[in-house]
């Protein structure tokens, strides 16, 4: 943000833009009713024509009803009635929090890491990738709550004062979880709502009907785009994304401390923390791939996510898979090496195709994960948006199995042999798993309805450098000093 | 209805509208080389430089964050050290009405274990670093704010999209309101306005 050592990528902004096109490309698609209500296609009902908003919300809204009723029923009737039981404790409710808090880090990474590192093609995507972040983590942390078994107790996991005389047992990786997720999701918001603040003033200024006007103007608080005002919105822009970047990595590697601090075998691995950290941006943006290639199209965003962002956005998934498939590599290197019978047991159960009843899961890891990410290789693949779309949802897949393997599987034959057992999920397991990936869509296009989902003032600051490399002769001719671009 | 006061409308800022950043940039070194000193840009994105050249400056937010995080750190073991009895003063002494430690001999582990300890004391640092960053930018900025006098003038409208516009405010020391006026066209700016104030009076 500050200081601009680099050239533009002129492929970053794609058309003849100015100031106020952007304005109209990004902002009326909120102000603009009409616009969700189009193209009207066919839908599989006879007769029933819908645009593509509507289809994607009311699939959200129908699971989101099926969620409803799952937490209903498990609270109605217990835990029971999930899956989960000796010796697997810890089945699909762990697997999906687990899957859910990675697929939110891609949104911090770029929105942090890349704002430090002075990407900008971060710009146009982040908002999308934060809104994905915070939903995500209310997915997730969904699943520890009604885990708890008693939800409406839920706050005896914070250290408050209390008559039992009860304080939380800080030693544990269950604690820290509770502190890790609960600031990540409060610190994400945050920061989403701080990068939302001047867009809001753009809105309320833009805006034509007096709901709009008076909404937008009570989320601006009133702001004005001072240069005073700025230039600390930007310090404190910076200051949170130098704080969100060791957060993020926290985050991640905390939910890895739940198991890795654990004896079971398949648990107890130094190598967590970074490959769960990967692991979690390979997923993340997966998913940033996945609602950004239909969300371009549906809102002919074409000219601001660009072919060059899907290009770089499949090079980071490539890479940290790579790193993600390191890890793997190590896990049974690890227990190969380590020599210990129970790690060595662990291995053949995950991986012997005949002997272990899990070991399709296992595989279907290594395919989606390791193997199908691979085409990323090909630069024409990663122009392509169906092969695109095909990988982003083989990880997001391989990243669920990932989980499933490492959680339910390792537990199901630990040390003693006279407690091995199996796992098998329950219809109601699926539901609040479908329930959840539900909420995320149904939030998603809620969000694509009221708020921009692309940075608005980050944009038109991406125009004016680019517009200024391209006329810096002029302004060396004009005697500007050059220090006024740092 | 009068209270005895003077409420009618005063001078506020005489603004200056401009099509392009760099040329509110110029315009701004031009009125600070006019020896206008309480000036301010309104404009839709940051304009790097700005500040320098109103010579304005302000470091408060980082101090306000770092002290954050400190207190966030210190706030964390603090917790963690006094709930888990980890040091041995007398239990009466730390008692708060009722309150006491609850110690926990886990895994024979000593009651403070300064490295288990440190995730939720670093999660603390973090929260509270970014609750300093977020609502000190916010109270530095004086934001909420609703309504201010520079909403007045019609060109604040665009403001948010594509006008950069330029003020002096009336509490400059060499504030006369014609002469800025005049001083202002000669940058040659889309328009200048006057913008009065109600408030405060």
């Amino acid at each position: 943000m500050s200081g601009n050592p680099t050239p533009v990528d002129k492929e970053l902004l794609v058309g003849q833009h100015t100031d106020a096109s952007l304005d109209a490309t990004i902002g009326d698609i909120i102000l603009d009713q009409s616009r969700h209500n189009e193209p009207q296609v066919k839908t599989p009902i006879k007769g029933l024509m819908s645009s593509p908003w509507q289809i994607m919300f009311g699939i959200g809204f129908l699971l989101v009803n099926v969620l409803l009723l799952s937490i209903t029923m498990l609270i109605w009737n217990g835990i029971g009635v999930w899956g989960n039981n000796q010796p697997v404790g810890w089945g699909f409710d762990i697997v999906n929090f687990v899957w859910w808090i990675g697929i939110g880090h891609a949104g911090t990474l770029i929105s942090a890491v890349l704002l430090l590192l002075r990407q900008r093609w971060r710009n146009s995507i982040n908002r999308m990738a934060e809104a994905m972040t915070i939903f995500a983590v209310m997915c997730a942390g969904l699943y520890p709550l009604l885990h708890t078994g008693r939800p409406w107790v839920a706050y005896w996991l914070f250290p408050y004062p209390n008559w039992l005389g009860m304080w939380p047992q800080f030693r544990s990786p269950l604690v820290w979880d509770v502190f890790a997720v609960s600031t990540y999701m409060t610190v994400s918001i945050l920061f989403w709502f701080v990068g939302l603040i001047p867009d809001f003033a753009t809105l309320r200024d833009r805006a034509k009907s007096k709901f709009a006007q008076f909404a937008f103007a009570g989320l601006s608080m009133g702001w004005r785009g001072s240069a005073k005002h700025w230039h600390r919105y930007e310090h404190a822009s910076i200051m949170l994304a130098g704080i969100s970047t060791p957060l993020v990595l926290s985050v991640h590697t905390i939910v890895s401390f739940d198991f890795a601090m654990g004896i079971v075998p398949g648990w107890n691995v130094t190598i967590f923390p970074p490959y769960f950290v990967a692991g979690a941006v390979f997923a993340g943006f997966a998913m940033v791939i996945t609602f950004a290639i239909p969300l371009r199209k549906i809102y002919k965003l074409e000219g601001l996510i660009t072919m060059k962002h899907f290009d770089w956005m499949a090079k980071v998934m490539l890479a940290t898979g790579l790193i993600v498939f390191y890890g793997y590599i190590m896990e049974v290197f690890y227990a190969y090496y380590s020599g210990v019978p129970f790690e060595t047991a662990l291995l053949h159960n995950r991986i012997a195709l005949k002997d272990a009843p899990y070991s399709w899961a296992f595989w279907t890891l290594i395919l989606t994960n390791g193997v199908i990410p691979q085409l990323m290789w090909v630069p024409k693949f990663r122009q392509n948006m169906t092969v695109l779309l095909i990988v982003s949802t083989s990880i997001s897949i391989g990243m669920w199995f990932e989980r499933y393997v490492i959680i339910p599987i390792s537990l199901t034959r630990d040390y003693v042999p006279g407690a091995f057992g199996f796992y098998s999920p329950t219809l109601w397991d699926f539901g609040m798993f479908l329930g959840t990936i539900g909420l995320f869509i149904f939030l998603m296009f809620l969000f694509v309805r009221f708020l921009p989902m692309i940075n608005i003032f980050e944009m038109k600051e991406l125009l004016h450098q680019k517009t200024h490399d391209h006329g810096h002769d002029e302004d060396h001719a004009s005697g500007q000093p050059e220090e006024v671009l740092s | 209805m009068s209270h005895g006061r003077d409420t009618s409308p005063k001078p506020f800022a005489v603004v200056a509208e401009f099509g392009t950043a760099d040329a509110l940039l110029e315009a701004a070194k031009k009125t600070r080389a006019a020896g206008y000193r309480d000036m301010d840009a309104y404009t839709p994105i940051p304009v790097h430089g700005l500040t320098d050249v109103m010579e304005w400056h302000d470091d408060k937010l980082g101090w306000v964050v770092f002290l954050h995080g400190c207190a966030g750190f210190t706030l964390g073991y603090f917790l963690e050290w006094w709930t888990s009895g980890g040091i041995a003063i007398s239990n009466t002494a730390l008692q708060v009405n009722g309150l006491n430690p609850y110690p926990m001999n886990v895994g024979g582990k000593p009651l403070f274990s300064l490295p288990a300890f440190f995730p939720p004391a670093y999660e603390l640092t973090i929260l509270l670093a970014a609750f300093g960053a977020v609502f000190g930018m916010l109270a530095f900025n004086g934001l909420p704010k609703p309504h201010h006098p520079l909403f007045n003038a019609a060109c604040m409208g665009r403001a948010s999209s594509d006008r950069y516009i330029l003020c002096v405010e009336a509490t400059d020391p060499r504030y006369d309101e014609d002469a800025v006026v005049e001083f202002m066209r000669s940058l040659e700016p889309l328009s200048v306005e006057r913008v009065m104030t109600s408030e405060g009076y």
